[in-house]
């Protein structure tokens, strides 16, 4: 089982290692993700990472024009729309993240309920570059 | 079991300055307007140096206008140093959260007179600038890093809405047609003017210009051309958002043993709920927010009133979405229904349940921090019936509500008022 600590950082490195991995509270068997240190839901610190299976259904989204200073400097604008949305995961949990490969300057053409498949995307310029969770239809 | 305050506490006045882009006022001169017009509107008078406490709402002083600690500077400008002076950080929800804070303060026993209000000065940032400001009130390691805005938060509430409940884009599309006419209304208003005035100067500039005249037959047409409504969120278009605004209001709280020495008509706070939620992906639902269902039950409880008993409400539609959220969460209407309310035109000024009198954070402008402390001064004037052409007919006016959210949901404050 892998030991690392249960932060976001850690989170953040298994992205970039390319895993989706979610923290299990191993008394009440909820998931937080991202991983909290402690359960908020029954306080407990015994706590596990489990590799979700990455798949999902679209639950909301929309389609961005007016992006954040992120977004924009990777090329999203008013002509080049990104998806980003709410994914409920088969687990259960939900999660929120861009979903690539979408119709995204088309958006009535997206499904609430579409199956989804976790992916990575990359963001960032020179030291700020990091893998970002992402989906795919 | 219903909370009660040991102490009964209530408004005794109310004022703010117009709201809109003023490149040549920053906030604290639009608190000094807003702090004018509320002593103008305390009909027997006081001397601010009997004012003992000041809570100050300001969610981002540092981002508009790169000042920090802005409570003490605030109430300097306002002459009321020594007096405390605490700043109330909740998002757009700090306005009504600092007037709150005031009540608790003199239900406490610890002060009896209370200034409490927000402002903010959000113009004289890009559009992008803002656009990250605001984004940063959702939460950085979730949403924000998944590329979300303030509008797509809303946004993504409005796919979920339409998908479960069946509205269509058009239902927001009338929300701020409803909200732009009460805003037509009310000189206080960044766009005192209704969508089809908008509509209307648009083609009357262009024939001025003499190039090509657009052929919109109706408010509707207009909202669906994307070259005049552009997608800023889909669905939430450019006339689904509520602008990027200037402006500030305050109120003066008082103990009720003083009440009488200011007016013989007060608006008593007789019940307040505040209630937190997190991220939009963490929630119970995505076509509600639950910390808006819980703070109106704990006020609807403390108040000993019903959804039903409430005559006039100002609730948070920073998107048009929002309202109906709002509407719901309250308990005005079923879930899935308040969009059919907003259709058959229940909730218009001469509706049985108007909802934005003042034209809503829609029309009326946004400026985060004032706006929770703007929509106690319009129930203000409402209640004691001095709201001028924007007045609700409905007889025996007495109790209304304001609906203030911080962020995309994360805070809810509920106050409901009494004029007695
Ligand atoms: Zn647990």
């Amino acid at each position: 089982m892998d030991k690392r600590p249960f932060t976001i950082a850690s989170f953040d490195q298994f992205l970039a290692e390319g895993k989706f991995m979610g923290m299990k509270c191993s008394k009440c068997g909820a998931f937080r993700i991202p991983p909290k240190p402690m359960c908020s839901q029954c306080y407990s610190t015994e706590l596990e990472w489990v590799e979700m299976t990455g798949k999902g259904t679209l639950s909301a989204y929309s389609c961005v024009a007016v992006g954040t200073t992120m977004m924009v400097e990777e090329g999203y604008d008013r002509k080049n729309l990104y998806c980003t949305g709410v994914i409920s995961l088969e687990e259960g949990p939900r999660i929120c993240a861009q979903i690539i490969g979408a119709d995204s300057n088309n958006p009535e053409s997206i499904k609430i309920g579409t199956p989804l498949k976790v992916g990575f995307v990359e963001r960032g310029k020179g030291e700020e570059r990091r893998t970002y969770l992402a989906f795919n239809p | 079991m219903a909370r009660k305050l040991n102490r009964g506490v209530a408004i005794v006045g109310a004022g703010m300055s117009k709201f809109g882009a003023f490149p040549d006022k920053n906030s604290r001169e639009l608190l000094v307007e807003a702090f004018i017009e509320m002593m103008g509107s305390i009909d027997k008078g006081i001397d601010p140096k009997d004012i003992e406490a000041f809570y100050f709402g300001d969610a981002a002083g540092e981002a508009f206008e790169g000042q920090g600690h802005t409570a003490p500077i605030m109430g300097d400008w306002l002459g009321l140093l020594p007096i405390p002076c605490v700043r109330v950080e909740n998002a757009c929800a700090s306005g009504s959260v600092a007037i709150r804070q005031a009540m608790l303060s003199i239900a406490s026993g610890m002060h009896d007179i209370v200034l409490a209000g927000g402002a903010e000065k959000m113009s004289n940032l890009s559009t992008t600038r803002v656009t990250d400001t605001l984004a940063d009130f959702t939460d950085v390691y979730s949403e924000r890093s998944a590329g979300f805005t303030f509008p797509t938060a809303y946004a993504s509430m409005a796919t979920a809405y339409m998908a479960e409940y069946g509205a269509r884009p058009e239902h927001f599309m009338m929300v701020g047609i409803k909200n732009h006419r009460n805003g037509a209304l009310n000189p206080k208003a960044q766009f005192n003017s209704s969508i089809l005035d908008i509509m209307n100067s648009k083609i009357s500039k262009a024939k001025g210009k003499g190039g090509a005249i657009p052929t919109w037959k109706d408010e509707m047409d207009f909202l669906h051309d994307e070259g005049a409504n552009p997608i800023v969120a889909w669905p939430m278009r450019l006339f689904d958002c509520s602008p990027i605004s200037d402006g500030a209001a305050c109120v003066l709280v008082v103990a009720e043993e003083l009440v009488r020495r200011f007016t013989d008509s007060p608006l008593y706070i007789i019940g307040s709920g505040l209630a937190s939620c997190g991220p939009l992906h963490d929630r119970d639902r995505l076509t509600s927010i639950s910390a808006a269902r819980v703070a109106s039950q704990q006020a609807y409880e403390m108040a000993g009133v019903k959804p039903q008993d409430i005559q006039v409400a100002e609730v948070h539609d920073c998107f048009t979405i929002a309202e109906l959220v709002a509407m719901e969460d309250i308990g005005f209407y079923e879930p899935g229904t308040a969009y059919k309310a907003v259709e058959e035109g229940a909730t218009a000024l001469d509706g049985p349940k108007p909802i934005n009198p003042s034209g809503g954070l829609k029309s009326k402008g946004h400026p985060i921090s004032a706006s929770g402390a703007g929509q106690v001064v319009e129930i203000w004037h409402q209640l004691r019936e001095e709201a001028g052409l924007r007045q609700v007919p409905i007889k025996n006016l007495r109790l209304g509500l304001t609906h203030n959210i911080g962020a995309h949901g994360s805070t809810c404050s509920i106050n409901i008022f009494e004029r007695r």
